[in-house]
């Protein structure tokens, strides 16, 4: 009565001919180029081998991109992935916006985000992207902090990974405290004095730590462009190079498989009964 | 040692039978050139680095003083309500560098600390000693409300309820030219002893004082 499952299997769609000659084994000699996409396509090749010659970076894309995964490799794998995507989107997102913002603490700044919101052409959109981006971008270092630690990723070899990690989850937190300032509008305002005035309960340093984010004893002139500095220069920054030795690390060590996949030991390396 | 292990070199010149060496020596000429570029280039470091850091963390020593503010006339002040005035705290930004300050004559029934030139009017920040929401003077109450999360005080600023760790900040005031004028801000512990001003959140009661020192940037007067 056990019949055996099949695995469904997808049929061919519709391609055309060519796409679906095999592709000329490398090493081998490319035919002469015929159309003028050929010709267009034969230049990209040669800049590339140029700049490869000089530089291996092929080597260093595919050690990057091309790497074995375990089996069981699931879509909570993506999570990591999806939140560097999503600073990206952030970095992409802020650095327009710097270009219309003013950091300019006696009302240039709600101004100039008045201006984004309602004057700039897309501005409402870039400037939403950026502000609910923030938010899907903590959820989604949540998430990724969830799914290794459920998955039991951050164990050796990898425990400096999550070391980094939680480095990069403060810093986004960072992110998250000074870019809320940065409208400048009641809530903003409020929402800085409270924060900063948790900071100051820490003993002994909260107090400097205080008056080292507002640049003084009160809120003033400095505070906003401090914050914007912090916002749009530091951090970024710190992150970019902290998703960096991330990356590397995760390349390096290899992902690690899912719980319930059980690794079939080598015949050869198995314990002998005894 | 492993046998396999070159055998390290002895660290005086002498005994490596190096040109010029003399008894006691070890910093050979190459050891000498590495230092020197190694420190040389530590120094150029340094000297781009701590400017740029103490240009950073510069205002944390830096003490602003808030000037004298004319508020009003003595008659406009009664010894048992508050009368709010604005100040401005920090010049230059507008509305988000003024804060309200809560005015009273001094009553002697109400407040005994000893009467000197700085207490003859009772003014009390608005700024709540918790995390520095604004509190609000209820006046059917007699209590000042924090909106944030609902400390309470007294008419002298002392906390009835809620989690603020002290009482109210004041100001000092005096009677400069037949007016009325507010200055700098002190902090006060629950007994009303007078400290350099601290920030929201942080008590003075017990060690508190020493948890969470006076600043370079505030003084009190």
């Amino acid at each position: 009565m056990a019949k055996k499952l099949r695995k469904p299997k997808l049929p061919m769609p519709p391609l055309p001919p060519q796409a679906l000659a095999p592709a000329p084994p490398p090493g081998t000699q490319r035919g002469r180029p015929q159309t003028p996409l050929e010709h267009a396509g034969e230049a990209g090749k040669s800049v590339v081998d140029w700049v490869d010659e000089r530089t291996s970076l092929s080597g260093a894309a595919r050690w990057l991109m091309f790497r074995k995964v375990p089996k069981g490799t699931n879509w909570f794998y993506s999570l990591g992935s999806a939140t560097m995507f999503a600073f990206l989107a952030q970095a992409v997102t802020g650095v327009f916006l710097a270009m219309y913002y003013r950091p300019d603490g006696s009302g240039g700044a709600y101004e100039s985000i008045r201006y984004i919101s309602t004057s700039v052409f897309l501005g409402n959109f870039v400037r939403g992207m950026h502000r609910w981006g923030a938010t899907v971008m903590v959820v989604l270092v949540f998430l990724h902090m969830g799914r290794t630690f459920v998955f039991g990723a951050y164990k050796y070899p990898r425990e400096l990974n999550w070391v980094i990690g939680v480095v990069l989850l403060i810093l986004t937190m960072v992110m998250g405290f000074t870019g809320y300032l940065l409208p400048l509008d009641e809530r903003s305002y409020w929402a800085t004095v409270v924060g900063i005035n948790i900071n100051g309960t820490a003993p002994f340093l909260g107090p400097y730590l205080s008056d080292f984010l507002r640049g003084g004893a009160e809120f003033n002139a400095t505070t906003l462009p401090r914050f914007y500095a912090i916002h749009m220069l530091i951090v970024p920054g710190a992150i970019a190079a902290m998703i960096g030795a991330h990356l590397y690390l995760v390349a390096k060590l290899g992902t690690s498989a899912p719980p319930w996949v059980r690794a079939k030991p080598d015949r050869d390396l198995a314990e002998e009964p005894a | 040692m492993a046998p396999t292990r070159r055998q390290t070199k002895s660290k005086y010149t002498v005994d490596r039978g190096m040109p010029g060496a003399f008894e006691g020596e070890t910093v050979t000429r190459r050891r000498f050139m590495t230092g020197t570029a190694h420190g040389a280039g530590m120094l150029m470091a340094a000297g781009i680095t701590l400017p740029a850091l103490a240009f950073a963390i510069g205002p944390i020593f830096k003490n602003v003083t808030l000037g004298w503010q004319t508020i009003g006339y003595p008659d406009d002040f009664p010894n048992n309500d508050y009368v709010p005035v604005v100040i401005t705290t920090s010049p230059g930004i507008g509305e988000a560098g003024k804060s309200t300050v809560y005015v009273r004559a001094r009553d002697p029934q109400v407040d005994k600390t000893p009467p000197n030139q700085y207490n003859r009017w009772v003014a009390i920040t608005s700024r709540c000693s918790h995390l520095g929401c604004s509190v609000l003077w209820v006046d059917a109450a007699e209590r000042f409300i924090c909106p944030c999360h609902g400390s309470v005080f007294d008419l002298e600023g002392v906390r009835v309820s809620g989690p603020a760790p002290r009482p109210l900040d004041r100001f000092y005031t005096r009677l400069f030219d037949g007016y009325v004028q507010v200055g700098p801000r002190y902090s006060v512990n629950s007994e009303l002893r007078i400290f350099s001003p601290r920030d929201p959140g942080e008590p003075l009661d017990g060690i508190g004082q020493y948890l969470y020192p006076s600043r370079p940037s505030v003084r009190k007067l």
